[in-house]
C-alpha cells in the first residue's frame, strides 16, 4: 500500500467518523415539532379578555415551550386553542408532541432540559416528576384561583403532591361508557339498562338468543392492559363504593382485600364467561391480544353488542362512523346498582411548568381559565373533547355525545373518581395492574392469584 | 448559542449545522494530529498518545462514565437517593416475574444462535457449488437487510388471530394455513412456552443469512489439497461434512455462534414490537426498559443492565479469542 493511498484513506476516515458525529448532533436538534399550523378550518379564534394577562407585563415576542403527548390530529386543535392567547399577549407558543413523551419527560428533566409547560396526561407522572425528580414549579397563584373558581375540589387535589397543588387540569374524559348500535337495540326491541342488574339480565337476554353480548380488548403496546384496568376500577367503583376506592388506591387496604377480589369477580362474569365474551374476536384470551383501538369495531358488524371504552374511544371509530343517538353507534352510561347513584371513572390531563418566566406563567393562567376550556370547543369542531370546568359553555362542544359527557361531569349526583391506575404507584399502576390484568385474560389465573400478585409488587416506601 | 443548539424545522439550518460540526471534529482532529507530527523525535508514548488518545476520551466520556454509573445506579433504590445493598438483585433473582425473565433469556441465547448457526451452516453446504448458488444465498441473505423492529412487525402479521367465527376471515398467514387444512385458528403468541420459541424464529430468520455468508466463505477457504487427501483416503458426503468440513471452519463457526448470542441478548426489538413483553415472553433487554423508563425503577432497571453484561461479558471473551485464533490460522 502507498502511503497516498494510506494518507487518502485516513481523510476518507476522518470524514467518515465526522459525518456520523454530525449525523447524531443533528438527530439531537431535530424536535418532531408540529409547526405553527392548525386551526385552518376553523371559523377564526375564540374571542377572549385579554385583561388577566396584563399584569404580566409585557410578553410580546416571547416563546414558552409546551411538551404533550397529543399528537394530530388532536394536536392541531389543541394548537388553535392557543391562538387567543397568542393575539392578546405576542407570546408565541412551541408545541412539540411525542407518543414517547412519558418516558422522555424524565430523561430530559435528568438531562436538565425540561420544557416549559409538560401536559401531563396522569397524576402519576406529576408525583413522580415531583417526588424523585423535584423538578415541578407549584403552580403560581393565578391559576390557583382559576382552578379554585372553575373545577371542582377534587381535581385540584389530583393536581396536588404532598400539599402543595402544582398542576391545573386541563381537559376530562369520561370512562363509565359502554358503546352500542342504536339500530341494533332498537329492531331488537331491547331497552338502555338503568341499572347493573339490568346490564346483566340484558347481556344473558342476548346471549340466550346465540349471540355474544360483549366485545373488549386490551392490547395496547407496551401499555398493554390499561383498558382491562380501567373495567375494574368501573366495577370497584359501583360494587363496593368511592370510599373503598379512595382506600383502594391509596393503599389503607391492600390491592388483594376481599371487596377488591369480589369486583374482580363481579367484572370476570362478563369478561371471563365464554357465553359473553369476545363478539367478532375470539374467546375470552382473545381480550389479551385484540388491540383496545379496534376492539369495539364487531358492534359495526353486528357482531358484539356492548363495548365498555372512554368518551375518547369517540375519536377511534372507522371513518364515516356516525356517532349520534340515532347514528351508526352511542353509548350509555355504565349503569351502577341503583338508579340513585352515579359513580362516573374519570381521567384527564394536568399542566406542569419546570420555569416561572412571566410569559410561562401567564400561558399557565390562560390554560387553567375557563376561556381556554371555551376556546378549545370552539376549536375542536369535529368533536371528542371535554372539559369538567364548570365554566365550560356547553352549547360550543360539537357534538351531541360531548354534550353527553359535559352533563355527566357537571351532574351534581356524579360521583367521580379518577383512574386508579393512574393515581397508584407507577410500579402497580403502569406496570403489575397492566401485566396482571393481561394474564388474568391470557392465561386464566383466577382474581385472588392476580391480586395477591400484584399485592407482592407494591413498593414499600 | 441558540443557534447551534435548535435548528427548528429548517433544512437548510440542519444542513449548515451538519457541515459545521464536521469541519469542527476534522479541525480538532487535524490540528492533533498536526501537533503530533511536528515533533522531532517524538518518544512513543506521545504517538500512541496522539492517535489513540481522542477516541480513548471519547470512549471514557460515552460508554465507561455511564457503565459505571449504571453499575452504582444498580445498588440504589428506584430514584437513586438511598443505596439499598443488594436488594436489586435479590429481586431479580426471587421474584417469579423477573425468574421467568430471566429463563426466557437464557432459552434465547441457547437456542436462537444454535439454529440460526445450524440453519446456515446446512444451507451453506447444500448450496455450495449448485446451480442456484446465488440466488439461493440472496432470498436467505434478504431478511438481513431488514431491521429488527421491521421483522417484528412482518411476523405479527404471519401469526396474527381472527376468531373462528361465522363471517370473519383470517388475516394471519398462519392462522389461514391452518383454516385451509381444516383445523381452527390458534392464539400463536398466546401459547405459552411455544410464543417464545415463536419470536426466535423471527431472530432466526434475520440472522441465518448472516450465518450462511459467512460460513459459505470459510468453507471455500478450505485448502483443496485437504479436500483431495480425504477423498483419497475414501471420505465422502456426511463423513467429510464431519471430518473436515467443520474442523476446519470451527473458528468462524464459533466467531458466528458467539455474534448472533450477543444479538439474541439485545432481541429488544423483536419483543417489543410483537408482545411488549406480555404473555410471558419477557427478556432482560425488555424488561430492563420497562423497569427504567415505564415504572421509572432507575435501580431495578440499572440491575437488569448490569446482569444483562455479566452474561455478555463471556460470550464477548470467547468471541474475542476465537477470533485471535482464526487470525493466527490464516
Amino acid at each position: 500500500m502507498t502511503i497516498r493511498m494510506a494518507s487518502k484513506r485516513r481523510a476518507a476516515a476522518l470524514v467518515a467518523t465526522g459525518a456520523s458525529l454530525a449525523l447524531i448532533l443533528s438527530a439531537c436538534a431535530d424536535t418532531d415539532d408540529g409547526g405553527g399550523g392548525g386551526g385552518e378550518e376553523t371559523a377564526g379564534p375564540y374571542q377572549i379578555d385579554c385583561a388577566p394577562y396584563e399584569e404580566f407585563g409585557d410578553l410580546d415576542g416571547t416563546t414558552v415551550t409546551v411538551y404533550t403527548t397529543i399528537v394530530d390530529p388532536e394536536g392541531e386543535t389543541q394548537q388553535a386553542s392557543y391562538e387567543p392567547f397568542e393575539e392578546c399577549t405576542g407570546v408565541e407558543v412551541e408545541y412539540e408532541a411525542s407518543r414517547e413523551m412519558e418516558a422522555q419527560l424524565p430523561v430530559r428533566v435528568q438531562a436538565g432540559n425540561p420544557p416549559d409547560i409538560a401536559i401531563l396526561p396522569q397524576p402519576g407522572l406529576l408525583q413522580t416528576l415531583v417526588r424523585q425528580y423535584d423538578a415541578v414549579l407549584p403552580a403560581p397563584e393565578q391559576v390557583e384561583a382559576n382552578v379554585d373558581e372553575g373545577w371542582a375540589p377534587e381535581w385540584k387535589e389530583y393536581g396536588t403532591v404532598d400539599g402543595t397543588f402544582y398542576a391545573a387540569p386541563l381537559g376530562s374524559n369520561v370512562k363509565s361508557y359502554v358503546w352500542y348500535s342504536p339500530s341494533m337495540f332498537e329492531e331488537a326491541g331491547y331497552e338502555i339498562p338503568e341499572t347493573w342488574d339490568d346490564m346483566m339480565a340484558l347481556t344473558q337476554e342476548i346471549a340466550d338468543s346465540g349471540a355474544i353480548p360483549w366485545c373488549a380488548g386490551v392490547e395496547s403496546g407496551d401499555a398493554t392492559g390499561w383498558p382491562g384496568t380501567d373495567f375494574i376500577e368501573d366495577v370497584v367503583l359501583r360494587s363496593a363504593g368511592p370510599e373503598v376506592y379512595d382506600q383502594w388506591y391509596t393503599h389503607e387496604i391492600p390491592f388483594n382485600d376481599p371487596q377488591i377480589v369480589e369486583a374482580w369477580d363481579q367484572a370476570g362474569e362478563i369478561l371471563k364467561n365464554p357465553d359473553y365474551v369476545n363478539g367478532g374476536l375470539g374467546g375470552v384470551d382473545s381480550i389479551a391480544t385484540a388491540p383496545w383501538t379496534d376492539a369495539g369495531y364487531p358492534i359495526l358488524e353486528g357482531s358484539c353488542w356492548m363495548h365498555r371504552a372512554a368518551n375518547f374511544y369517540q375519536t377511534q371509530w372507522p371513518e364515516g362512523t356516525e356517532v349520534a343517538p340515532d347514528g351508526d353507534v352511542y353509548a350509555f352510561y355504565l349503569p351502577a346498582e341503583t338508579t340513585d347513584e352515579r359513580p362516573t371513572l374519570v381521567a384527564g390531563e394536568f399542566i406542569g411548568a419546570f420555569t416561572d418566566r412571566p410569559e410561562v406563567q401567564a400561558f399557565q393562567t390562560y390554560l387553567s381559565s375557563a376561556d381556554w376550556a371555551n376556546a378549545k370547543a370552539a376549536a375542536t369542531p369535529a368533536g371528542g373533547w371535554v372539559s369538567a370546568n364548570n365554566g365550560l359553555d356547553q352549547e360550543l362542544l360539537a357534538t351531541d355525545f360531548d354534550r353527553l359527557s359535559a352533563e355527566i361531569l357537571a351532574d351534581p349526583a356524579t360521583v367521580a373518581r379518577f383512574d386508579a391506575s393512574d393515581l397508584m404507584p407507577s410500579e402497580v399502576g403502569a406496570g403489575t395492574f397492566w401485566a396482571g390484568i393481561t394474564e388474568w385474560f391470557a392465561s386464566d389465573l383466577s382474581s385472588q392469584e392476580v391480586t395477591d400478585d400484584i399485592e407482592a409488587s407494591w413498593p414499600e416506601d | 448559542m441558540d443557534w447551534f443548539l435548535n435548528a427548528g424545522d429548517d433544512p437548510v439550518h440542519k444542513f449548515l449545522l451538519m457541515i459545521i460540526a464536521i469541519a469542527l471534529f476534522v479541525v480538532v482532529m487535524a490540528l492533533i494530529l498536526f501537533v503530533v507530527d511536528r515533533r522531532r523525535n517524538p518518544s512513543k508514548w506521545f504517538v500512541a498518545g496522539g492517535f489513540v488518545g481522542p477516541a480513548l476520551l471519547l470512549l471514557a466520556a460515552g460508554l465507561l462514565y455511564p457503565a459505571v454509573g449504571t453499575f452504582v445506579n444498580s445498588f440504589q433504590n428506584r430514584n437513586g437517593s438511598a443505596f439499598v445493598g443488594l436488594d436489586n438483585y435479590i429481586r431479580a433473582f426471587s421474584e417469579p416475574a423477573f425468574l421467568l425473565v430471566l429463563g426466557n433469556t437464557a432459552l434465547w441465547v441457547l437456542v436462537a444462535p444454535a439454529l440460526a448457526t445450524f440453519i446456515g451452516l446446512v444451507y451453506a453446504v447444500v448450496v455450495d457449488h449448485s446451480r442456484f448458488e446465488k440466488f439461493a444465498k440472496a432470498l436467505v441473505f434478504l431478511p438481513m437487510a431488514i431491521s429488527m423492529v421491521g421483522a417484528g412487525i412482518i411476523w405479527k402479521f404471519v401469526y396474527e388471530y381472527k376468531p373462528d367465527q361465522p363471517g370473519i376471515e383470517q388475516t394471519g398467514l398462519l392462522n389461514q394455513l391452518i383454516v385451509w387444512l381444516g383445523g381452527t385458528p390458534v392464539q400463536f403468541l398466546l401459547e405459552r412456552p411455544a410464543n417464545t420459541f415463536l419470536l426466535m424464529v423471527v431472530l432466526i430468520w434475520i440472522q441465518t443469512g448472516f450465518a450462511m455468508t459467512l460460513l459459505s466463505a470459510s468453507i471455500r477457504a478450505i485448502p483443496t489439497d485437504i479436500v483431495e487427501a480425504a477423498r483419497l483416503d475414501g471420505l465422502s458426503g456426511f463423513g467429510m461434512f464431519w471430518r473436515i468440513t467443520i474442523p476446519s471452519i470451527r473458528p468462524a463457526l464459533v466467531v458466528v455462534l458467539t455474534t448472533i448470542a450477543m444479538t439474541t441478548l439485545k432481541a429488544f426489538d423483536i419483543v417489543r414490537t410483537m408482545t411488549a413483553g406480555r404473555y410471558g415472553t419477557s427478556v432482560v433487554a425488555n424488561e430492563f426498559y420497562e423497569q427504567s423508563f415505564r415504572q421509572n425503577s432507575a435501580g431495578m432497571g440499572a440491575a437488569l443492565a448490569v446482569l444483562l453484561f455479566i452474561i455478555v461479558i463471556p460470550v464477548i471473551i470467547y468471541n474475542v479469542r476465537q477470533m485471535r485464533l482464526a487470525e493466527e490460522v490464516r
